[in-house]
């Protein structure tokens, strides 16, 4: 088995990436886009500002940064795409549009990935076609001018090392924005799964997407192949107030675990007292079950929400407008519920609008798919109660949806101070850019940003700053402290581990499980676990079987033929369909041969015999009758000479007759 | 081996279907339901027949009553406290119908409750929902599957597999795609045991649409004239699909007669479809992103102060089959006059004026000793059933190939019938057992033992068609698993090395 690391990724928004060649396969997992990078564009300015133009951004459309060490493999080489998130899904149209992309590619993600990767796809293109409004399309092929190297060069050093990377070996990761057909084609070419549904690629392996609690639609991987079986962990959250539950008892038993959570690297202010807490409790069992519950995951995320809360209706109080510019299920959801409840028991009345192409859309899907909702969510199902209070809050007008900032009904509503939740985190794309022209002056304004933003840069042309910023990390991926006992929980005997979480895994190497570092763009090599496969002999083929016994050795052996057949990575072996020849073969044989014993044997035959001595051989035994005929026997090596055919065929049987064989 | 399967109901009947099979060591209960036709002991499976703690797990395919309505009773009354599996529709649907049904019995018709209104919700809270291809490890060695059956809102054929003893037990199923549901999936799984519902064994049904079109006009010929038209039905599944007609008629025909839905009932099960649209036709699933379809424009609901007040409207109205309730009370004021229409959708248990209205023309009904109905409504009869038909049958026998076949849920004549067209046709064994019966199929067992590596990198495919063909050497050792390997390793095993046998023509010079 080979890890190929090709991308670590960056937070929440940009999952890793990696290539892993087993059985024969070549299984690439995540095809993101790193948002982020969008940073070193500069946002539209709004008419009439001039707080844009002074910053060193590239004026230009966006082009879009894929991972780019996955152009370094052909396309067509690539059997299985596998796709945990909807933001893991978001690069997949421009790997799909290359010409090289084999439709015999399996591409899977689970429904609810692709239901919500296609419309943030959408979403993308539109917003995109802001800078295309205002800049005019591309008018020639190519590589834009900011790609040229003059141009490059002249980036100062942070914006330098977003586009060409820390080794300078990027560039090649950008690629222009992918069309609506593009993406037509790509989610065609999904082939959508519900958690827990068995897939089976090529008979050879069975792959399952399970919970991985971080999002709606967010999975774990389980692959079994005659091989083995492995675990694909992707950033996974153990309370979650909306996705469903992590799903630990599929995922526990599996042969390798390939941990592929580098949110802890976005999350390095971990207080060292936590870590050694973990190291110890991780010891005994009940213990470390207790550990991964996730209550206390879900009641931070509840303190954090509250808090933000609290400073949202502070801003509002002084007459100022929150923006909250955010894509995460787990962040606009439950916060639309929190502050609409804290709005109601203050008796304030202050108006909520979602500004978002797609939001609609969004927002009507995320309240009919409760088979991916949390066990909270579908008790409401179950009381007959919506999933989310946002279609009734819509309903009651106190949240309004509008496509764009500029549309003619919410110009008519729109009242300040006001709280807006905005698609776009990367604060260059979609309505937040417009917003933030209009209120970043404004010191009684509120803006929430999610931690792990470039959050500098991303402000950079919105300077000078005068409103609030609100930075909150969300909950993202997996303690360090509860990685331990997770893997005592999974009980793997194999965990792949990325070199640069290295430091904060806790010294001491488990007995339970071997562990194996992986570094971006080396390929880690993995010695296979199995000697052999599991395999079910048909009982018809087992009546067929006329086994010999060893003795000597406590066995019985017999020679077996039939249909091989491999299912869901089991091997079957069959009766055929048509009657084999079964002596095809010739017999194999063993064993000293007895002189006297080939003789007793070939006089049966009437053929007669006399044993001769030579320094050369073991022992010779020369034939006279009915044809001359020489038997040399050295060790396990036989010549039979003989000019008659059959006389030398009838040796042959005598010898089969005294030798061990099947 | 062999699966063994006590038929607890629906055994040559229509009615309280229940299955225990007993499959590689597990007894799983498929379906737990009640007999609308009886009111005593016989409107459940006979419990006393199992132990109830040696179930391993309960799975119930649809929220129908037939299949659900003894649920509680299992549960609260008998004691079972096993694992519940059903899908996610029919867990948030199942709780409304028992308690109508429940009501029903107690409320109106004055009889002894079986179970209670917390028994019901207890019972409910122990049900685990599953999603459709979901695979379910129930124990270390069982596993089920839901597919998608169609019959209903989440209607679920169940799929259980223990080792290499696989068995598939239908419900009722639909194997054409109707107004808001989708055609039974499956996929092509190697069975042991397909048992399967045959309520339509002999009948082979043409195009709905047809039927469609006769229904609307039936009822737009009845409401222009200033009739009332009464559909009774159940909460739950037709009343949608209907209304999904109806509604999408009214706005293309622009006709302004309000269409009622009587009780909050099914506004409330409207509101569970929006939540549950994943589980409808991909045609519905598609034209839904902003409205939901199950927002209907024209429906509103009913008072029972509005029986009496003039013009036309048309009215759903619960139970189905005019077996009690709001339905029969309607039906009582509306039935003598002849501008009015009854329109009944689907099957009626005999014994309720749902069949006798559908058996033939009565003038008048004999309710009971002091009630006579008279009837000069026209009646028209929606035969588009939600089961599939007998071709549909035979497909899914054909296209699942099981070594053996079950029938239930069908009429006792009919289930003959098709038994020996499945026999005769399809060349697999099929039985249909009565109540209370049990039946042995034999499943084939295989050895589970490992192969090598070379073993299996030297089989060969033969030259005609795309049959790999391996040969090597088992190796059988008392207490542990037989190993298949290749000759060469089979040599290395016990340690001995192959003789080989060379010939030639001519003589040595030693013998010379």
């Amino acid at each position: 088995m080979k890890l190929t690391c090709l991308s670590e990724g960056g937070g929440f928004y940009s999952p890793p990436c990696h290539i892993l060649q087993w059985c024969g396969f070549t299984l690439l997992f995540e095809c993101p886009v790193d948002l982020s990078a969008l940073a070193v564009f500069s946002p539209i300015p709004t008419t009439g500002s001039s707080s844009s133009d002074n910053n060193s951004l590239i004026r230009a459309v966006p082009w879009y940064k894929t991972v780019a060490s996955l152009h370094l493999w052909d396309p067509s080489s690539i059997d299985v795409v596998l796709i945990s998130s909807p933001w893991a899904l978001l690069g997949l149209p421009f790997l799909t549009r290359k010409p090289g992309f084999s439709s015999s590619t399996k591409i899977y993600a689970t429904e609810a990935t692709v239901r919500f990767g296609h419309l943030m796809m959408k979403e993308l293109t539109f917003m995109h076609m802001e800078y295309v409004r205002y800049y005019g399309p591309d008018k020639k092929l190519g590589l834009p001018d900011w790609m040229n190297w003059t141009n490059l060069e002249r980036l100062q050093m942070e914006l330098k090392s977003i586009v060409l990377g820390e080794k300078q070996e990027e560039l090649s990761g950008w690629v222009p924005i992918y069309s609506a057909g593009d993406i037509k084609d790509c989610i065609d070419k999904i082939q959508p799964l519900k958690l827990g549904e068995e897939v089976c690629f090529n008979g050879t392996l069975v792959i399952r997407a399970l919970s991985s609690g971080l999002d709606i639609g967010s999975c774990n991987w389980s692959i079994k192949s005659p091989k083995g079986s492995l675990v694909y962990l992707s950033s996974s959250v153990f309370g979650s107030a909306h996705a469903m539950e992590f799903d630990y008892p599929l995922l526990s038993g599996h042969d390798i675990i390939i941990f592929s959570d580098f949110s802890s690297l976005d999350s390095m202010d971990y207080d060292e007292e936590d870590t050694n807490k973990c190291a110890l409790s991780g010891e005994s069992e009940d213990c470390s079950m207790d550990e991964l519950s996730g209550n206390d995951e879900l009641e931070a995320e509840n303190e954090k929400m509250h808090f933000i809360c609290s400073c949202i209706v502070d801003s509002v109080k002084k007459g100022g407008s929150a923006l909250i510019p955010s894509g995460r299920f787990g962040v606009v959801l439950p916060l639309l519920e929190h502050i609409c409840n804290l709005f109601d028991s203050l008796n304030m009345k202050v108006p909520i609008f979602i500004i978002s192409e797609t939001a609609q859309e969004t927002l009507a899907l995320t309240n009919s798919i409760p088979e991916w909702l949390c066990k909270q969510r579908q008790k409401k199902l179950f009381s007959g109660e919506a999933l989310f209070q946002h279609m009734e809050l819509i309903k009651e007008g106190i949240i309004s949806v509008h496509p764009f900032l500029c549309s003619s009904d919410l110009l008519e509503i729109w009242k300040e101070p006001c709280i807006v939740i905005s698609p776009h985190w990367s604060l260059r794309l979609g309505s937040a850019v417009q917003l933030l022209h209009r209120w970043h002056a404004d010191p009684r304004s509120l803006l929430i940003l999610e931690e792990g933003v470039h959050d500098e840069l991303a402000l950079m042309p919105f300077k000078p700053l005068k409103m609030k910023v609100l930075q909150c990390s969300f909950l993202s991926g997996i303690q360090m402290k509860k990685v331990n006992p997770l893997f005592q929980t999974l009980r793997s005997k194999i965990v792949l581990v990325p070199q640069s979480l290295r430091s904060q895994f806790t010294r001491r190497e488990s007995e339970l499980y071997k562990i194996y570092y992986y570094t971006k763009n080396e390929i880690a090599r993995i010695p296979s676990l199995k000697e052999g496969f599991e395999a079910y002999l048909a009982t018809d083929l087992v009546f067929q079987l006329q086994p010999t016994k060893l003795p000597e050795k406590n066995i019985a052996v017999a020679r077996l033929k039939g249909k091989l057949l491999l299912r869901k990575g089991i091997y079957y072996l069959t009766l055929p369909n048509k009657q084999l020849n079964m002596s095809v073969k010739p017999s194999v044989h063993w064993g000293t041969v007895e002189p006297t014993c080939l003789l007793r044997a070939l006089n049966e035959k009437e053929i007669d015999g006399s044993i001769l001595h030579n320094e050369n051989y073991d022992f010779c035994v020369c034939v006279k009758k009915p044809a001359e005929a020489l038997i040399e026997v050295k060790g396990n090596k036989i010549m039979i000479s003989c000019e008659d055919k059959t006389v030398s065929a009838l040796i042959n049987e005598a010898l089969n007759s005294v030798c061990n064989r099947i | 081996m062999a699966i063994q399967c006590l038929i607890l109901g629906a055994g040559q009947e229509v009615g309280k279907s229940c299955v225990v099979a007993m499959i590689g060591g597990k007894k799983i209960m498929f379906d737990c339901g009640m007999h609308m036709g009886f009111s005593d002991h016989r409107a459940f499976p006979d419990f006393s027949l199992l132990s109830s703690n040696d179930i391993s797990c309960v799975v119930i395919t649809h929220f129908h009553l037939d299949h659900i309505g003894a649920l509680p009773y299992f549960t609260e009354v008998c004691g079972y406290n096993g694992p519940i599996y059903m899908t996610y529709p029919t867990k948030a649907l199942a709780p409304l119908m028992l308690e109508d049904y429940r009501k029903i019995l107690v409320d109106r018709r004055g009889l002894e409750e079986q179970y209670t209104y917390e028994n019901i919700i207890h019972c409910m809270n122990k049900v685990i929902p599953i999603d459709i291809k979901q695979t379910i490890q129930v124990d270390k060695d069982l596993q089920i599957r839901a597919y998608y059956a169609g019959h209903v809102l989440g209607a679920a054929m169940i799929y259980a597999q223990v080792g290499e003893e696989k068995m598939l037990y239908t419900g009722d199923y639909n194997m054409t795609p109707d107004r808001h549901l989708g055609a039974a999936q499956i996929d092509r799984l190697s069975l042991d045991l397909l048992i399967t519902e045959s309520t339509y064994a002999t009948t082979v049904r043409d195009s709905k649409y047809s039927r469609e079109r006769e229904f609307l006009k039936a009822v737009h010929t009845c409401v222009a004239a200033g009739g009332k038209v009464l559909i009774p039905t159940f909460a739950l599944g037709r009343a949608q699909e209907l209304c999904i007609l109806l509604d999408d008629y009214w706005e293309r025909m622009n006709i302004n007669v309000p269409i009622y839905f009587s009780a909050g009932l099914t506004i409330q099960a409207n509101m569970y479809y929006k939540m549950l649209i994943g589980w409808t036709s991909q045609k519905i699933k598609d034209s839904y992103t902003v409205r939901n379809p199950f927002d209907f424009k024209h429906v509103c609901p009913f008072e029972r102060s509005m029986i009496n007040l003039p013009g036309p409207c048309v009215l759903f109205a619960t139970p189905g089959m005019i077996s009690g309730g709001f339905s029969l009370e309607v039906f009582k004021q509306w039935a003598p006059s002849d501008k009015n229409l009854i329109a009944i959708p689907g099957y009626c248990v005999a014994g309720t004026i749902g069949h006798k209205l559908m058996s033939g023309k009565p003038t008048r009904i004999d309710l009971d000793k002091d009630t006579l109905i008279d009837v000069r409504c026209q009646i028209h009869q929606l035969t588009f059933s939600p089961h599939t038909d007998s071709k549909g049958i035979m497909d899914l026998v054909e296209f699942l190939s099981p070594k053996h076949v079950i029938l239930v849920h069908g009429e006792k004549p009919k289930m003959a019938a098709l038994k020996q067209r499945i026999e005769s046709e399809l060349g697999i064994q099929c039985e249909y057992p009565a109540n209370n019966e049990t039946v042995l199929v034999p499943t084939t067992q295989s050895l589970k033992i490992s192969a090598s590596k070379t073993f299996v990198r030297n089989c060969t495919t033969e030259l005609d068609g795309d049959e790999r063909i391996a040969e090597g050497i088992l190796v059988m050792e008392k207490g542990h698993n037989a190993k298949i390997v290749s000759e060469e390793e089979f040599l290395e095993t016990i340690g001995a090395e192959r003789n080989v046998v060379s010939f030639t023509g001519w003589m040595s010079p030693l013998a010379q």
